[in-house]
């Protein structure tokens, strides 16, 4: 029931949406009703061609995402525990930070063309300052009392590193990997929009430019859906492998 | 805090230099930066730099100050009306974490290609740090100074004016600092995909014709204007709450 009140906005909404297609009040070609909408969807799921551009997608986002992590985490850790490499390397990623990432997208796309590899490279290397970020102040602010307490408990210092600074990294890290995660569905689709021959922007893209509304709507709404739920499955996660800090 | 400092770039225009000139890429793949800051001269001295920066400045700008002001009345009204905040809170929840760019083409479709677009799709992104943030901000205000205040006669105008805005002003300052780089993001983005005048505009023309120094180019302008809108963003905060003992360096995403 709470669950009904705290949601039913959006079915008012949704409702209003349909009625002002329905009856006319504005003309379909601007906003096609929900149901046509829906069919639309089924129709592209049906004819796998949501499949096939998601599965793309979803690659090239994951393939990105992963690396970026992976990189980061361990250069923003690495920036914490080893002094000259902060000296090298942060000046950069202080001077890089703000840039607006979108404006890589034409870059990425002159390397490595329209492909798969030039989305891949975008969202690496977008997604990576975030998370190096994240990785580094958590490392920083990790207590010496406690690096101190492991090395006179006789920790070594890399299980040091494991054992007391990765873990209080943690928390800022996954910060980070939350920015990567939304930069990534935006830098994603507009690359795929801009220049693609695949992937969920470009069936938005086409689908528009053909003129086939209702489908471009499905196309949209799944893409807003699959950021939704993304993010909270990853704070879910998030709290999950935080679940130690009560 | 604001300090406009100059070293990161200096040590990143070296490393940029000295990769180039290695020889490891080719000029196309990787111009070096003195051809590319000759570019960027030579587009100044047709006053072509300054258009297009202008007109992305003003997009961004002009949709930023009013998610500013829609995000932080919007916020302010959640927290004090149960109705609004009914209507809002999953509207919030929901659409925050989704890629709004992704409404593009539909929005094209109702406000076709020129600014309104540019700075409607500025709103909607910027907006929610800014509602999210104030939010967070007016429940954060320590009961005692709402009691007070209460217990002095304060009205509700007087409440949300006097006590809550200030109180809760170093959230909504956080909230804005992120919502301007995503001003930026939005911006150079919608231009990309609808062509034009600006920045995002001449760097996607920059590409179609295989450009790399203007594409170079490009990133470097956005990047320095990105830079200075943030330090002027932080440099604001300090101004702002001179009063607040706060130790904080700025959230940016």
């Amino acid at each position: 029931m709470r669950v009904a009140v705290h949601y039913l906005p959006i079915v008012l909404i949704v409702i209003v949406w349909e009625a002002v297609s329905r009856f006319g009040i504005v003309p379909t070609r601007s906003l096609p009703s929900l149901t046509s909408v829906v069919n639309a969807w089924i129709e592209l799921v049906a004819s796998g061609e949501m499949l096939a551009n998601a599965a793309a997608s979803i690659w090239r986002g994951g393939a990105g995402l992963a690396i970026a992590i992976l990189v980061g985490a361990s250069l923003g850790i690495a920036m914490a525990w080893w002094r000259p490499l902060r000296m090298l390397v942060n000046p950069m990623v202080e001077a890089l930070y703000p840039l607006p990432k979108s404006a890589l997208i034409p870059v990425t796309a002159l390397w490595l063309g329209f492909g798969d590899a030039s989305k891949i490279l975008l969202i690496f290397l977008a997604c990576m300052l975030p998370v190096t970020l994240g990785a580094f102040n958590g490392a920083r602010g990790c207590e010496h009392v406690m690096v101190w307490s492991a090395r006179a408990l006789g920790a070594g210092r890399l299980r040091v590193l494991w054992d007391v600074v990765v873990p209080s990294a943690l928390p800022e890290l996954l910060n980070g990997i939350r920015t990567a995660l939304a930069l990534s569905f935006i830098l994603l689709v507009s690359s795929e929009l801009i220049a693609s021959r695949n992937g969920l922007g470009y069936l938005i893209g086409s689908l528009g430019e053909a003129g086939v509304y209702d489908a471009m709507f499905a196309a949209v709404l799944t893409v807003a859906f699959l950021g939704f739920i993304s993010d909270r499955v990853f704070q879910r996660f998030s709290q999950w492998v935080l679940r130690w800090r009560a | 805090m604001a300090r406009l400092s100059v070293l990161p770039f200096l040590a990143l225009l070296i490393v940029w230099e000295a990769v180039a000139r290695s020889g490891l890429f080719t000029a196309f793949v990787l111009p070096s930066a003195s051809t590319v800051l000759l570019r960027i001269w030579a587009d100044g001295a047709t006053g072509e730099l300054f258009i297009h920066l202008g007109v992305t400045l003003y997009r961004a700008l002009v949709g930023f100050l009013i998610a500013a002001a829609l995000g932080i009345l919007l916020g302010l009204i959640i927290t004090r009306v149960a109705l609004v905040r009914w209507f809002f809170e999953p509207i919030i929840s929901i659409g925050f974490p989704m890629p709004k760019i992704v409404f593009l083409p539909i929005v094209t479709l109702w406000l076709g290609f020129d600014d309104t677009l540019k700075i409607t799709m500025v709103v909607v992104d910027a907006a929610f740090p800014v509602v999210t943030a104030t939010i967070a901000g007016v429940a954060g205000v320590e009961k005692e100074l709402t009691w007070s205040a209460r217990s002095l006669g304060a009205n509700e105008r007087q409440m949300v004016r006097e006590v809550l805005f200030p109180a809760a002003l170093p959230q909504i300052m956080t909230g804005l600092q992120v919502a301007l780089p995503v001003a930026l993001i939005v911006c150079v983005v919608a231009e990309m995909l609808t062509g034009g005048k600006g920045l995002g505009g001449a760097m996607l023309g920059a590409s179609r014709v295989a450009d790399s120094p203007g594409i170079f180019a490009g990133i470097v302008e956005i990047a320095v204007a990105g830079y200075v809108l943030v330090q002027g963003m932080s440099a604001i905060r300090s101004k702002v709450l001179a009063w607040h003992p706060e130790a904080l360096p700025p959230a940016t995403v």
